[in-house]
């Protein structure tokens, strides 16, 4: 095979791989906008409030203790060394489901049958107070997150992939990051448990009842509001795997929460309403910036092209199906 | 009712008179503009606590700077410009001097600055060209600047392949903003002079994902990698270099890519990792001692003291101390303590920070030395670098102090000055 075409397909597969992690942020919005119509700006933070949550849980750190040794001149900084990941995990999980009912109690149920514009401006609203929360709570420095998902370079891939090209050509193999491999199978398994949920148990039918309509389903007595904590704690969940993912490649910083701006496109692409949508959108997403970067940058001589982009191929999708690849077509009868 | 609004006047009254008490006894106002929110919080915290704690000190150990208490009200950019652009404006009025903390943020307040008569100090960022005091009477960039950053890392380079670096590749991966592009002038300038190939990649803000950029690196091979970042741009490169396999002993950040923060999140795999640095890191100096003394066992520190002798926090104290030696020597030169915005900058102009004064600062071997001068804004332009041991977690300097290439970069900043100063029309000065 040729070096190009070897290079070219390299370039596909961290696309698709970059995409999956791009999916994994679009996935949480896909929930909530599924159960509850609401837009929730809040993603990106809750992807940051789950990572820091988990680092302080690991490291044992006391939350809010800078405030507490500001107020009471106390020295408080851990209670225990450090415990296992699971063991974090587990909590983290905890916090999520609290946030999300704290979550319905102070914001969603006093907002219930207001324009989607007032509940999306309440989630704009959220987004900075879980930051500020997520500072005081944990600090604002770098964490270092190591749950034990191997990282860097595939070695067996670059072997098994140097001999592929023509002898004497100057080839390397092909390049893929192992913490994006596993993050594609972390995705298939949520996808497939999120699919298998939704079908086959009775929480998972209600809310696919109060997806498609909210009146009927009160009207068979689905409680509105549980559903609402339910999705909320399950989109905090996949939030904690996304920041899991992030915060694993760069460390827990306050920029975790720009990656909802790379699931925005996504969700265009996708649909709102579609959780293959934003598995597919992502994968899209993820191979054309790839690919624009590299060889349409390469041709002009730019770089950094791939963030606007991005944003490039999902204004132009909207223009020939704005309702997404596989979202629900709007009609409005008159 | 009528107590209620008794006890609210009363209240408004006391903070009123209290506010006004603060203001009149305080006579030097040094504003600072930080980012302790935001994307970049994690590096303008560390800084911005290094100055908070300079200044507590000196106010504490000396009662101020010849008696005048030190104030330092703090405006949140969150490093965006337009925001520290309205810092800049709501504090200027008595303000000694600012430290904008970002080349874009520097380079929107120059023309502003200039024509209120207020200091600029951007230590080693902010417009390179702004070394010519000729030109640029209010703005100083001491102790280096990024054009020196850039020879510098070349001259390193350079001596590790015997002064011939020819058909070398390599890349420059920057922050695709003011600052980020401020090298590319002069690496473009010495890639004729030296032979090398240049390959420039920039990274949009805030740099989490960079894979694009990476592969375009693993496959044309670079011999050595030069970085601009901030931020999580910084983590990411030095996490994906390590996960290509790129030799990190040839991958060299400037001096604001080489903090703790940017090494720690790739673990083992940034060992190795370069760095310039016209600061040292560590706690091993007097200045340290006097904080601990006179801040931190008052239980006044600055955060939670944890970053203490870090890389940006002992940089925020380098910056503090030379904007307050530029006040004493304002008002030694004036003979007055109660100095204006324009007796500061003639300090500024002034400032002498030799081997025997740094050490009466508490800074004994903590920074090159470097002084000001009418025509040289922009100091010794003296850079060393440090390498990251990631299994000590910390920085090691592994050079001398040493200059840039001066014959490209002083003709550099001659023509970019000049250009600036027939746009705007600015009479040469120091004649």
């Amino acid at each position: 095979m040729s070096v190009e075409l070897l290079n070219f397909i390299e370039t596909v597969l961290n696309g698709l791989m970059s995409g999956i992690m791009y999916s994994l942020v679009a996935l949480g919005f896909v929930l909530i906008f599924k159960a509850s119509g609401v837009f929730n700006f809040a993603q990106g933070v809750f992807a940051l409030f789950a990572a820091l949550t988990l680092v302080g849980f690991q490291t044992g750190q006391v939350p809010f203790s800078h405030l507490i040794n500001e107020l009471f001149g106390t020295k408080l900084h851990h209670w225990y060394p450090e415990i296992h990941s699971f063991l974090a995990i587990i909590f983290t999980i905890i916090t999520m489901i609290v946030l999300a009912w704290i979550i319905e109690r102070l914001v969603l149920k006093h907002l219930v049958n207001q324009e989607p514009i007032i509940l999306f401006m309440a989630t704009i609203g959220l987004a900075f107070v879980l930051e500020g929360i997520g500072d005081l709570m944990w600090g604002s420095d770098v964490k270092v997150l190591d749950v034990g998902i191997p990282s860097g370079g595939s070695e067996w891939l670059e072997n098994a992939t140097i001999g592929l090209a023509a002898e004497g050509s100057e080839y390397y193999g092909m390049y893929i990051d192992v913490l994006n491999v596993w993050a594609t199978v972390i995705a298939v398994i949520l996808v497939t448990a999120l699919a298998l949920f939704s079908q086959y148990t009775k929480t998972g039918r209600a809310l696919r009842a109060v997806a498609d309509d909210h009146q009927a389903a009160l009207s068979v007595g689905i409680s509105l509001r549980t559903i609402w904590v339910f999705v909320w704690a399950m989109s905090g969940f996949i939030a904690m795997v996304a920041g899991i993912m992030w915060g694993t490649e760069s460390g827990v910083q306050f920029s975790l929460s720009l990656i909802a701006l790379k699931a925005l496109p996504v969700l265009i692409l996708g649909g709102f309403t579609s959780i293959p949508g934003a598995i597919i959108g992502g994968l899209l997403i993820g191979v054309g910036e790839k690919l624009a970067e590299i060889y349409i940058g390469g041709l002009f001589d730019i770089g950094a092209i791939e963030n606007w982009f991005a944003y490039f191929m999902a204004l132009v999708f909207l223009l020939f199906r704005p309702q997404g690849l596989f979202g629900e077509k709007i009609i409005e009868r008159v | 009712m009528r107590l209620k609004k008794l006890l609210l006047g009363l209240l408004g009254s006391v903070i009123a008179i209290g506010s006004f008490l603060e203001i009149a006894s305080a006579d030097l106002k040094f504003p600072m503009l930080v980012y302790r929110t935001g994307a970049y919080a994690p590096n303008g915290i560390p800084n911005a606590d290094g100055f908070v704690d300079y200044y507590r000190m000196i106010n504490a150990r000396d009662g101020g700077i010849g008696g005048e208490k030190i104030v330092f009200p703090e405006c949140e950019t969150g490093y965006k410009t337009q925001v520290g652009v309205e810092c800049y404006e709501k504090h200027k009025e008595g303000a000694m001097v600012f430290q904008p903390m970002s080349t874009g943020i520097t380079y929107q307040l120059i023309p502003k600055a200039t024509a209120d008569g207020v200091t600029i100090y951007s230590t080693g960022y902010g417009r390179t060209s702004a070394k010519n005091g000729k030109v640029f009477k209010w703005i100083f960039n001491a102790p280096a600047t990024y054009w020196d950053g850039a020879s510098i890392a070349i001259r390193h380079i350079l001596k590790q392949n015997l002064g011939n670096i020819k058909n070398k590749k390599i890349a420059l991966v920057y922050h695709n903003s003011a600052y980020g592009k401020e090298p590319i002038r002069t690496l473009e300038t010495l890639a004729k002079k030296h032979g090398y190939k240049l390959m420039l990649l920039p990274v949009d803000h805030p740099g989490q994902e960079q894979k694009a950029t990476w592969l375009k690196i693993r496959k044309s091979r670079p011999n050595y990698i030069l970085m601009w970042g901030w931020g999580v741009m910084n983590s990411v490169a030095v996490k994906s270099a390590a996960s290509i396999k790129f030799p990190m002993e040839n991958f060299i950040g400037i001096w604001w890519s080489g903090s703790e923060n940017d090494v720690l999140p790739a673990g083992q795999g940034a060992h190795g990792y370069k760095a310039l640095t016209f600061n040292a890191p560590g706690t091993d100096y007097q200045v340290h001692k006097d904080i601990k003394k006179y801040v931190h066992d008052k239980g006044n520190a600055s955060g939670d003291g944890s970053h203490f002798g870090t890389v940006l926090y002992n940089r925020g104290l380098f910056q503090a101390m030379v904007q307050v030696e530029a006040a004493r020597v304002a008002q030694k030169m004036h003979g007055t303590s109660k100095i204006t915005a324009a007796m500061y900058r003639d300090g500024m102009e002034n400032v002498n920070l030799d081997a025997a004064r740094m050490e009466q600062l508490g800074f004994k071997n903590f920074s090159p030395p470097f002084k000001n001068t009418c025509e040289n804004h922009g100091g010794s332009g003296l850079a060393a670098v440090q390498q990251w041991d990631a299994k000590a977690k910390k920085w090691n300097m592994i050079t001398e102090y040493m200059y840039g290439d001066s014959d490209v970069v002083d003709k550099l900043i001659a023509e970019d000055s000049a250009k600036y100063a027939k746009e705007q029309k600015i009479a040469l000065r120091c004649n």
